[in-house]
């Protein structure tokens, strides 16, 4: 049982923010807009400790995340502290940062996974959503070399309003790269993406061209790559199960040490974080309260409540609703059953933007 | 599904970045795949513990037939469409 009375799940994934750093400036950035500064971040032990900590709480796959994770001196032996502790480890990078050499240290430190973010199939528009000049050349460069390492490789696409026509290229793209698994990962609008929607937000037009892109590249592709998808949120009838419920699969440590049951919770003011310079990670699991404040089902709010859904989107996501209603305990406003629904469409409509505000 | 054939002197192993764990916590076998976690129910279990790389298809299917008691043919069937499915998810190599 949880404090809150709630069934107490065991998670699967730790999403290990390793620090706030980063030499791009994706104006999507799922940090939050107040970035942790280097003096704050945790140190190598601490991070040995989560693991075992995650590892016996019921973890089973560590995302190696950031941040840029190779702006880390640390990150090989961080990379086989978590690799030590029995996890899955998965390195989430821009592939800025992460030389060759780094990459052959991880490989031998046991590292499982590698997904590199790629922001557009064309190397000037990716640089320019990248702002950093370079770093296309550089993500095809440590692609290679982490297929030729044998390592299995996943491309990133985010995909927004600049770049979302080129779906089909961006999967030739993870294709030509030797990736076996490519994620359409449709901004979500939270920390920075939430700052630049204006000029990330696709139309409903190009939403429904790119569905339609994916369901064909997956019949054509069928046993050469993985293709994950899933519809932008905002154009979806139903909410997303935000982290597959809150404080039920998964739970993110910042980097310095902040427990939060998703990337983006700090932005729900009056939540009380744990931190794991403090505590043990089980405790916070089962005690925090902030874990607490949404786990289960009983707190949900009418239309939710009674809903035949609640088990499968529980509300939506807690972020979402207070982002756009104020309210956190609200039903996800992109629910078509939200009372609130009509602002998702409008925003779906305002007037736009091309001007990125970089992450910086 | 793909059920076309698997050659007898195939050797099916997991690849690099795909594990077969068995996990106390979360109560059992669960199979680790990028990004991804697949709990195997009891007869696909049975098949993934014997994609060691070692064993070819055929023996595979021999150990199988004899340690259940069932008919070979009907085994293979079902093993040559578990396993092109698994490969077509890039969790096996064939």
């Amino acid at each position: 049982m949880a404090t809150n009375g709630a069934t107490l799940h065991k998670p699967l994934g730790l999403l290990a923010e390793l620090t706030h750093r980063c030499p791009l400036g994706c104006p999507y950035c799922s940090n939050p807009l107040a970035l942790d500064g280097r003096n704050d971040e945790l140190d190598t032990q601490t991070w040995a400790r989560v693991f075992r900590e995650a590892a016996a709480l019921g973890v089973l796959q560590v995302h190696l995340s950031g941040g840029e994770p190779g702006a880390r001196r640390d990150l090989v032996e961080i990379t086989a502290a978590a690799n030590k502790a029995g996890l899955y480890t998965n390195l989430i990078t821009s592939a800025v940062g992460i030389t060759d050499k780094t990459l052959g240290a991880l490989a031998d430190a046991g590292l499982d996974h590698v997904q590199i973010s790629i922001q557009d199939n064309d190397p000037r528009t990716a640089d320019h959503i990248a702002g950093y000049e370079g770093a296309f050349v550089r993500k095809n460069a440590l692609a290679a070399e982490v297929v030729r390492r044998k390592l299995p490789l996943t491309v990133n696409a985010v995909m927004h309003r600049a770049n979302i026509d080129h779906v089909a290229d961006m999967v030739d793209l993870a294709l030509k790269l030797g990736a076996g698994r490519v994620e359409i990962a449709h901004v979500q609008y939270y920390g920075w993406a939430l700052k630049n929607r204006a000029a990330l937000m696709p139309t409903r037009e190009q939403v429904e061209r790119a569905v339609a892109a994916v369901e064909e590249l997956r019949r054509r592709h069928h046993g050469k790559i993985v293709i994950d998808a899933v519809v932008p949120d905002y154009y979806a009838r139903f909410p997303k199960p935000c982290v597959g419920g809150w404080g039920r699969r998964s739970l993110n440590v910042t980097p310095s040490g902040k427990v939060l049951p998703c990337h983006a919770a700090e932005s729900i003011p009056g939540l009380e974080f744990w931190n794991v310079r403090d505590r043990s990670l089980a405790e916070i699991w089962q005690a925090s309260p902030a874990f607490n404040a949404f786990r289960g089902t009983e707190w949900l709010p009418e239309p939710c409540a009674t809903c035949e859904r609640r088990e499968i989107d529980f509300g939506g996501c807690r972020c979402q609703a207070f982002a756009i209603t104020g309210n956190a305990r609200a039903t996800d406003p992109v629910c078509h059953l939200s009372p609130h629904h009509d602002r998702v469409v409008e925003f779906t409509q305002s007037p736009q933007t091309d001007a990125y505000s970089y992450r910086r | 599904m793909n059920a076309s054939a698997i050659a007898t002197d195939a050797r099916p192993r997991l690849p690099r970045g795909v594990r077969l764990v068995n996990n106390e916590a979360q109560g059992g076998w669960v199979l680790l795949a990028p990004e991804r976690v697949f709990k195997p129910d009891a007869i696909a279990l049975e098949i993934l513990k014997r994609c060691t790389g070692e064993a070819t298809f055929g023996a595979i299917i021999d150990d199988l037939a004899a340690t259940f008691s069932a008919p070979r043919e009907r085994i293979a069937t079902d093993v040559t469409a578990l396993l092109r499915s698994l490969a077509d998810k890039q969790l096996l190599e064939l």
